[in-house]
């Protein structure tokens, strides 16, 4: 039996916008839990520019990814949100009391009163390299990630990337495939330069190939590979593989929120604009993910419906509850929930 | 104004006046030139910009620097003339640039 974990409010995504919802919906007493595929918070500001200047926040005349995902969590620490990293969202359900079981892909359990939806671009997911016909081999000869080291014991194990992900999985692999091949582009590396050089020592010790080029076709049948042609500097070259490991990068993909009957719009949540709530009562959207007349995928745009999104929410959580209006200049009681309370 | 041509990977030509001080992408982007994807926005941070600079025009474009290297680790056929089109600022020099679209991004 796994465990069951309690919350008010269920956040799907810990980018700028999920966590700034923690703030909102904090004022208003709501506990929050961040669920993210990444293994840190930030999303895109975190994963795809940390070093990037943003000019568009308000106050902030420039302020890099990371620095902005480093003021919000500040931000937020009074109310000590709970997170949940490297998991996606596998399913949702409402139950019959109207809170909502939302499983993640590794089998948790959460049950909250309200989701929000925070995914920005959809999760982080391995891209796919672009070689032709590489679907049908997937799960069987292509993997994107290894789960278990045993389903590559005395495989043909081919390896394409220049990270560090490739070079780790080369060096862990090495001593329990029968023959492995890296195959990488160029000489030079993305990956740690320690790992680099463990590879080239084992090349040197003919106990790997390092083979320059990209993959342009696969062999096999079935489902099952048996070679990759690898296009290098000197032409074309056939390479026995029955296991092969792209490691390509991470691209963004909505995932398992598509399957939730939310009328998508090109990938899109719809949402009214009082609530930002979707077609299903206590399950909102905002940020990047969801789409109403007018809509900017601006940041600050999203802070704007996580405002609006948690008197919505508050309603639904606390039905008998009067919520006052209140501005966290002047309220004592806002003051003391943020712990600056004179 | 500068002038630029992209051509389709179905030979379709498309010449733009692009400002001085933009990308490259930006203008195919603003033209609908098909097959520039550029999912992060110009951010050097995925590989779907990617294009050939016409062989004439690679020394004047120049080299891609460290990190459009690295990210070109994750385009699709990649060839010593392949750049990430949001890493070429339009100018003077380069008025009358031609690039091709690749058969596919990454």
């Amino acid at each position: 039996m796994s465990l069951v974990t309690k919350t008010d409010v269920l956040i799907v995504g810990a980018g700028p916008v999920g966590l700034f919802a923690v703030f909102e919906l904090g004022l208003l007493d709501l506990k929050c839990h961040l669920v993210d595929i990444l293994d840190r918070p930030g999303g895109q500001c975190a994963e795809l520019y940390p070093e990037k200047p943003i000019y568009d926040i308000p106050a902030w005349p420039v302020i890099s990814g990371q620095a902005l995902v480093d003021r919000l969590l500040e931000q937020i620490r009074p109310f000590q949100p709970q997170f949940t990293f490297n998991r996606m969202i596998a399913s949702l359900e409402r139950q019959a009391d109207g809170t909502f079981k939302v499983a993640t892909d590794e089998g948790e359990i959460f049950e909250a009163k309200v989701v929000v939806i925070a995914a920005g671009g959809g999760s982080f997911q391995p891209k796919r390299p672009p070689i032709p016909g590489i679907e049908a081999y997937e799960g069987k000869s292509v993997f994107y990630a290894v789960r278990r080291m045993e389903e590559f014991r005395g495989e043909d194990v081919l390896i394409v990337g220049g990270g560090d992900s490739a070079l780790d999985w080369t060096l862990n692999l090495q001593p329990i495939a029968r023959r492995l091949t890296l195959v990488h582009r160029r000489p030079e590396f993305r990956a740690a330069p320690d790992s680099v050089n463990k590879m080239y020592a084992l090349q040197e010790e003919k106990k790997l190939e390092f083979q320059i080029g990209q993959v342009t076709g696969l062999s096999g049948e079935n489902g099952y590979l048996t070679g990759a042609v690898v296009k290098g500097p000197e032409g074309e070259v056939e390479i026995p593989c029955t296991r092969l490991l792209p490691f390509f990068g991470l691209t963004m993909k909505l995932g398992p929120i598509a399957n939730w009957g939310l009328n998508l719009h090109e990938n899109l949540i719809p949402v009214d604009t009082e609530k930002f709530e979707t077609s299903e009562p206590g399950l909102f959207a905002i940020g990047d993910i969801n789409h109403y007349p007018g809509k900017l995928k601006l940041i600050l745009s999203g802070f704007h419906e996580a405002a609006l999104m948690a008197r919505a929410a508050k309603r639904i959580v606390s039905p008998n509850e009067r919520v006052v209006f209140q501005y966290t200049t002047s309220s004592t009681s806002l003051q003391k929930k943020l712990g600056v309370a004179g | 104004m500068t002038k630029l041509t992209f051509i389709a990977f179905d030979g379709t030509e498309f010449n733009v006046e692009a400002e001085n001080g933009s990308t490259v992408m930006e203008n195919a982007i603003r033209n609908g030139v098909p097959g520039i994807e550029a999912e992060c926005g110009g951010a050097c941070a995925c590989a779907t910009c990617h294009v050939y600079v016409d062989d004439e025009w690679t020394d004047v474009v120049g080299p891609p620097e460290a990190m459009e290297e690295d990210m070109l680790d994750f385009a699709y056929d990649v060839r010593p003339n392949s750049r990430l089109s949001c890493q070429i600022r339009v100018r003077d020099e380069i008025d009358g640039l031609i690039v091709r679209v690749p058969e596919r991004q990454a």
